[in-house]
């Protein structure tokens, strides 16, 4: 341009000449329209992005939670040939990494195999040293231990195991079979009566072996083991005890990991619990019939993970769980705690998950299911078989399921089973946890032992934030909402002007700040001084009524020093001065009426007290949701339009008449979701709950109480929980739950304000 | 009477009363904050008196923490013989330190059993790099295992010395910081390299081999500086070590304590006013800018800060232009029906999710699914450790932009709601296309609402706590997100915050009462930025409406 400029200095100007040529102008249309488009289609990008954030939200949430709800399934099973003998399968059991497992045959044969496709692996006999087989056992499936009774008193351990090697980064499974007590044979019974029946077991203390004989006695050997000093080898020191004689002639025994504990199963249906805690001096505490139906009889007994519940069998196809209960003289109770879902035929066989308490049950119609203790679930029930299923295993990771039926092949079928904890009956009604003397709402999630029963009941958590919710909105509501309304109604516009910043100030507060404050510095202010507590409750309104007595009683002068809509900050002192007085008082009220400490008077009267409680929780979030509720009921207040409060004021109405009369009614939907929005905020706050209670997951409502919430629960526990565990999706799931309530309470009120509006200004 | 009661008055009176409580609560909360906090700086004399507890004569030597009235009884239960005419006794918590001798930090003394307070002037109270503080007399002044100064002398000498060991701690700090510690980052991008070049597939068998030799000569070279570099290290130690102080502990034992763990003598007694602003300015600089010690209970707060701003500054950046556009979509692109109902009910909703709801979502979505994906991706040589795969300052920023977002929609289109239609009308009759109208007109007069609304999502996000617990805060965070290795700023590398560090240091401190002032110190920061970002924000708001206001008229 400037170039042409510079020679064309003398022709005429023409407009054609200040504009661009066509060409360039048309050029810089497009560009103009393509960055037109170009901003449109950011703009809205933006703006559907807000939605597409708080869906991915949901979405995300719900797919987490998904698997939850999922039942479990079993693939399509493949089989093949029973591997090693013949004889009959007495034991399946496989290994973590499904790269082996092993079955142990009638005639001591121990083959390992390939669970997928039954390629051999290893094969070995147990040496019987000229016995013949007349029982079998196996203790708790993750300790690999069996044994085998044999016709001469004797019985054979032995115990598979398997060697992890990473050869080449190549995961490598090496199974072996070991002798646990360093001998092929161990003399049981010296009388050489033949074992009908075995157990075993491997508690912390050593190996325990129970067995009945032939003629009709009970003996229990049990092996401590003992490290020697010399060799660091372990060395077995093998005690032998005869027990009283059992009613019936045993058909099951079962021994449990801590060696207190041996129950008796008899061809009745009868179960006697033995305590063996001191062997020598062992007593018969309790027998009970464990099948509902006269005639049946116990098919098949187990213990489920940790040897505390007992999963009964019966030939009527019935499935139950058991424990001891102690009774008020504190002595153990065989009990019915659940019953599962009745199968068609006999239960032949019934086999415990590796990790958790849910156990797998084949009976004599080739029915095969899957149960779950806890949450008293049956997974499926489905038959897999004509003939009667034979023995039924459950993979460590539950994932595969194997059985025999048989006809000569062992079936394998893959399984998913990922969260069998959680039903709604377990998450929501009462559940008779093991050890517990009821039924009773728990929620505790981790243990340090492996055979913990992870307790996941809702109820307490939602318990606990409604409790808080409750006590937070029971101080807040009454401030925030009078405090609105003298806000917006009566309060001078200057101060006015002061009091919003203020509120404002007060919501933007951080709430750690709070809780730690609550926790640190109210909790224990409280405590040591209740009767403040209490005292100021009633004598603030008390004496802010006397001091408006008193100015109105006071000289006209003086009144109209001040003009009306101050009343507020007149009153700051009266409440610091009742404040000053009730702390200041709280020692003397101790020592007059409550024998020098409230708090020791509760105990004595039998209120239980928590320093961190809901009374300083309610105060804390209290004050996080006053700014709340108070900003949009000020809103809804001070948007009455003024022709109506003007006209009732006209007609005579006193203005606290009007207040009444009109302008609550009126503005009445909008303090309303003034309120949800404040309990929206309460039930989702974590930060003043987790600092100002002691998170135990109680279910009551007492006031001096702590309480654990939902959205504390997540912070403390999500840190900590195993991805993708039970655990980790019901935190997923409280999200969830957290989310769709507050969902609900913030739609109700965004719509209840915009009619609210729409009504505002038709009027 | 009851015609003042039928008026209704009372009533008003008593409304007007929920007000004034909800101010005195706000005001009095902060005031608590600002005293304790503040108070925390300020050196107290150092008492000494003597506690007589059963014939015995215990001399007891410290700063009173905190003194209160408690009835006789509760005195009485824990086992002291109070008279009985006696209601009521004064009671006095002691900071005793010296918690190496006595095994504990404060004691509770009850008044009655205390002679008159005692304020000697060879008092010293010594703040060490551990134990907590230690309080006696000073004796004497060491050099090696000679004695340089006794008495008065001692005192005169006693802050040279302790500056020069000081200033030879410091030393060694930086050294092990910047130094050592970018060696150590060296040698782990080595390993890392060795990693990479045996997973990828494309190398031929003796590229490979001679990629690793060289990485491993650079690894031999690299330890060699080490050594070097440790043997400095070394030297310097021992001669921050070479001063040492002797003092007499209130039960008269000698102790020797080596200047190079002491932070700060101070003889509080002798002290005159302006020593005592001078110190207390020291201490608040020193709080600020240094880095915690004692697992957090004692020391400064400066790697909390800076992982507040760091992370509220991406945060910014993330927040800023999405949620002035989606502002600008409702506003001025969006046909008003229900397409904007929905995305305003959406705006309300995220306002109104709670908080540890964000957190769960960063955790799973931003941390195992985003973050997960990206390890797999772009760092195979680190697996199984996660790089992006765990918590981290760039998935608390995302989470809290999340957060954060309808405080700035909010904020923008209410700015937007203000601007007089005529300036759109009047660009818009000049030619200009929706766009250049947008840019050129309606944004830069909205800024300053836009501004309001970043600087409230701000505050909101830097006292946000809950979420942060799930995707990317820490106890204690060995490095700053941003150092002098490449690539500088370092996004997958945990935060310390300050809001966790006054959940962390206030209830999972093991020593809670010496902490509790730092973490009113902590809290009175936080609280100090947050008010100072709401006050900014509610200013600029007003301005914003006061020039429309007139605009528009």
């Amino acid at each position: 341009m400037s170039a042409t400029a510079g020679t064309s200095k003398q022709e005429a100007i023409t407009a054609r000449d200040l504009l661009p040529r066509g060409e360039q102008r048309r050029k810089l249309r497009r560009v103009r329209h393509a960055k037109d488009l170009a901003t449109r289609a950011v703009v809205s990008a933006a703006g559907y992005g807000v939605v597409i954030s708080l869906a991915l939200i949901f979405i995300f949430l719900f797919i987490e939670v998904a698997p939850l709800l999922r039942n479990a399934s079993l693939g399509d099973p493949v089989s093949y040939p029973v591997p090693g003998s013949e004889a009959d399968t007495l034991y399946l059991a496989s290994e973590r990494y499904q790269e082996a497992a092993v079955r142990y045959a009638r005639d001591g044969t121990v083959s390992f195999f390939d669970p997928t496709d039954g390629r051999p692996l290893l094969q070995r006999v147990v040496n019987f040293d000229g016995g013949e087989v007349t029982s079998f056992g196996s203790g708790e499936p993750r300790t690999g231990l069996v044994a085998y009774g044999l016709s001469d008193g004797r019985a054979s351990v032995v115990q598979h195991e398997y060697d992890l090697s990473f050869p080449d980064d190549v995961r490598l499974v090496t199974p072996r079979l070991t002798l646990p007590l360093d001998e092929e044979v161990v003399v049981i019974d010296e009388q050489q009566q033949p074992l009908d029946v075995i157990a075993i077991q491997q508690g912390g203390t050593g190996i325990g072996i129970a067995a009945s004989t032939r003629d009709g006695r009970l003996l229990l050997t049990r092996y401590a083991s003992r490290r020697s000093f010399l060799t660091g080898e372990t060395e077995f020191v093998q005690s032998n005890y005869e027990l009283p004689r059992p009613p019936a002639a045993p058909t099951r025994i079962l021994l449990d990991i801590t060696m207190r504990i041996l129950l008796v199963g008899d061809a009745q249906g009868f179960l006697h619990y033995y305590d063996i805690s001191q062997p020598a001096q062992a007593r018969l505490l309790d027998s009970r019939r464990v099948l509902e139906s006269a005639g049946a009889s116990v098919t098949a007994m187990e213990y489920l993970l940790g040897t505390v519940s007992i999963i009964v069998g019966g030939s009527d196809g019935s499935v139950a769980q058991y424990f001891l209960v102690r009774d008020e003289n504190n002595i153990g109770r065989i009990t019915r705690i659940r019953d599962f879902r009745t199968h068609d035929g006999s239960i032949t066989s019934i086999f415990p998950e590796f990790s958790r308490k849910g156990f797998v049950v084949g009976d004599a119609t080739g029915g095969l299911g899957l149960h779950y203790g806890t949450s008293a679930s049956t997974l499926f029930l489905k038959n897999v078989s004509d003939n009667p299923i034979t023995n039924a295993s459950v993979a460590p990771r539950n994932n595969a399921l194997m059985w025999t039926d048989g006809t000569g092949q062992v079936h394998y079928a893959s399984l998913w089973n990922r969260h069998p904890e959680s039903s709604l009956t377990a998450l929501w009604n009462r559940v008779w946890y093991e050890g517990r003397s009821t039924p009773d709402y728990v929620w505790q999630s981790s243990s340090a032992t492996d055979e913990f029963e992870p307790k996941f009941s809702l109820v307490p958590l939602s318990v606990g934030t409604l409790k808080a919710a409750f006590y937070a909105m029971l101080f807040a509501m009454p401030l925030a909402i009078f405090g609105a309304i003298y806000t917006a109604y009566f309060m001078s516009p200057k101060m006015r002007g002061l009091v919003k910043p203020t509120i404002e100030v007060m919501e933007a507060l951080p709430t750690v700040i709070l809780g730690f404050l609550a926790g640190l510095w109210l909790a224990p202010f409280v405590e040591s001084h209740l009767p403040a507590t209490f005292s100021i409750l009633i004598l603030l309104p008390v004496f802010m009524l006397v001091f408006a007595w008193l100015w109105s009683l006071a000289p006209k002068t003086l009144r109209f020093l001040v003009p009306p809509g101050w009343e507020a900050a007149m009153l700051i002192p009266v409440i610091l001065l009742t404040g000053w007085l009730c702390v200041a008082m709280s020692p003397v009220i101790e020592v007059w009426f409550f024998d020098g400490s409230m708090r020791q008077w509760f105990t004595e009267v039998g209120i239980t007290y928590d320093q961190r409680n809901a009374l300083v929780v309610g105060i804390a979030m209290g004050f996080a949701v006053i700014p709340t509720i108070f900003s949009i009921a000020e809103d809804a207040v001070f948007n009455v339009p003024k022709h109506l409060t003007q006209g009732s004021l006209a007609l005579g109405a006193t203005p606290w008449q009007t207040v009444i009369g009109v302008v609550l009614l009126t503005a009445s939907p909008g303090i309303f979701s003034a309120v949800m929005i404040g309990f929206g905020r309460a039930v989702g706050e974590t930060m003043i709950v987790l600092m100002a209670t002691g998170n135990s997951p109680v279910v009551n409502f007492n006031i001096f109480e702590g309480m654990r919430t939902l959205s504390a629960n997540i912070a403390v526990e999500m840190p900590e929980a195993a991805v993708g565990g039970t655990h980790y999706r019901l935190l997923f799931l409280a999200a969830l739950v957290l989310f769709g309530f507050t969902f609900v309470l913030n739609t109700i009120a965004e719509v209840v304000r915009q009619r609210l509006r729409a009504k505002y200004s038709s009027l | 009477m009851r015609q003042w009661f039928k008026s209704g008055d009372p009533w008003i009176w008593l409304i007007g009363g929920a007000v004034s409580i909800s101010l005195i609560m706000v005001i009095g909360l902060l005031l608590l904050i600002a005293v304790r906090g503040l108070g925390h700086f300020w050196q107290p004399p150092i008492v000494e008196t003597t506690f007589h507890d059963e014939g015995q004569e215990i001399v007891v030597l410290g700063t009173i923490r905190s003194a209160e009235t408690v009835t006789a009884q509760a005195v009485r239960e824990a086992g002291f013989e109070v008279p009985e005419e006696q209601d009521f006794v004064d009671r006095y918590l002691f900071h005793i330190g010296n918690r190496d001798l006595t095994g504990r930090d404060f004691q509770w003394f009850v008044g009655d059993f205390l002679e008159e307070f005692r304020y000697p002037e060879d008092a010293i109270m010594l703040e060490r790099r551990e134990w907590g503080n230690f309080f006696g007399y000073l004796v004497a002044v060491k050099q090696g295992d000679e004695v340089i100064a006794e008495g008065q002398e001692a005192f005169d000498v006693l802050p040279e010395l302790l500056d020069r060991s000081n200033e030879l701690v410091a030393g060694t700090v930086r050294l092990e910081r910047y130094d050592i510690g970018r060696i150590n980052f060296a040698i782990e991008r080595e390993r890392l390299e060795q990693r990479r070049v045996e997973l990828d597939d494309s190398l031929s068998a003796e590229e490979k081999a001679d990629r690793i030799a060289a990485s491993e000569a650079e690894v031999a070279r690299l330890n060699a500086e080490y050594d070097e570099l440790f043997r400095e290290l070394e030297q310097l130690r021992a001669s921050a070590r070479r001063d040492s102080l002797v003092a007499r502990t209130s039960d008269g034992r000698e102790v020797t304590i080596n200047l190079g763990e002491v932070v700060r003598a101070t003889r509080a007694n002798t002290m005159s006013v302006p020593d005592k602003i001078g110190e207390y300015v020291a201490r608040f600089w020193s709080f600020m800018s240094g880095y915690p010690r004692e697992a957090n209970t004692e020391g400064g707060i400066f790697p909390a800060i800076f992982g507040t701003v760091m992370m509220v500054f991406i945060m910014s950046i993330v927040v800023t232009p999405f949620g002035v556009l989606a502002a600008i979509y409702l506003r001025e692109y969006a046909k008003q029906g229900p397409v904007t109902r929905v995305v305003r009910i959406s705006v309300n909703n995220l306002a109104g999710v709670p908080s540890i709801v964000f957190g769960v979502f960063g955790l799973g979505f931003f941390i195992y699914f985003l973050g997960g994906n990206i390890d797999q991706l772009f760092f195979p040589e680190r697996l199984p450790a996660p790089t992006f795969g765990s918590p981290g300052l760039i998935w608390a920023s995302l989470t809290l932009a999340l957060l954060t977002l309808p405080v700035v929609i909010v904020s923008t289109e209410e700015g937007l709601t203000r601007i007089p239609k005529a300036m759109r009308e009047g660009s818009l009759a000049l030619g200009a296309t929706k766009a250049e109208t947008l840019w050129k007109v309606i944004v830069p007069v909205s800024t300053p609402a836009m501004m309001t609304g970043l600087i409230l999502a701000v505050a909101r996000a830097a006292g946000e706590v809950a979420p942060l617990m799930l995707v990317g805060v820490v106890k204690l965070a060995p490095n700053l997100p941003v150092d002098g290795q490449f690539p500088f700023i370092h996004l997958e590398r945990r935060i310390m915050h300050l809001g966790f560090h006054i959940y962390d240091v206030g209830f999972q401190s093991p020593n809670a009462e010496a902490a509790r002032p730092l973490v009113y110190a902590t809290a009175l920061v936080l609280v100090g930025l947050i008010l100072v970002l709401n006050l900014t924000a509610i200013a600029v708001r007003n301005r914003l409406r006061e020039r429309y206001k007139s605009e528009s008229d």
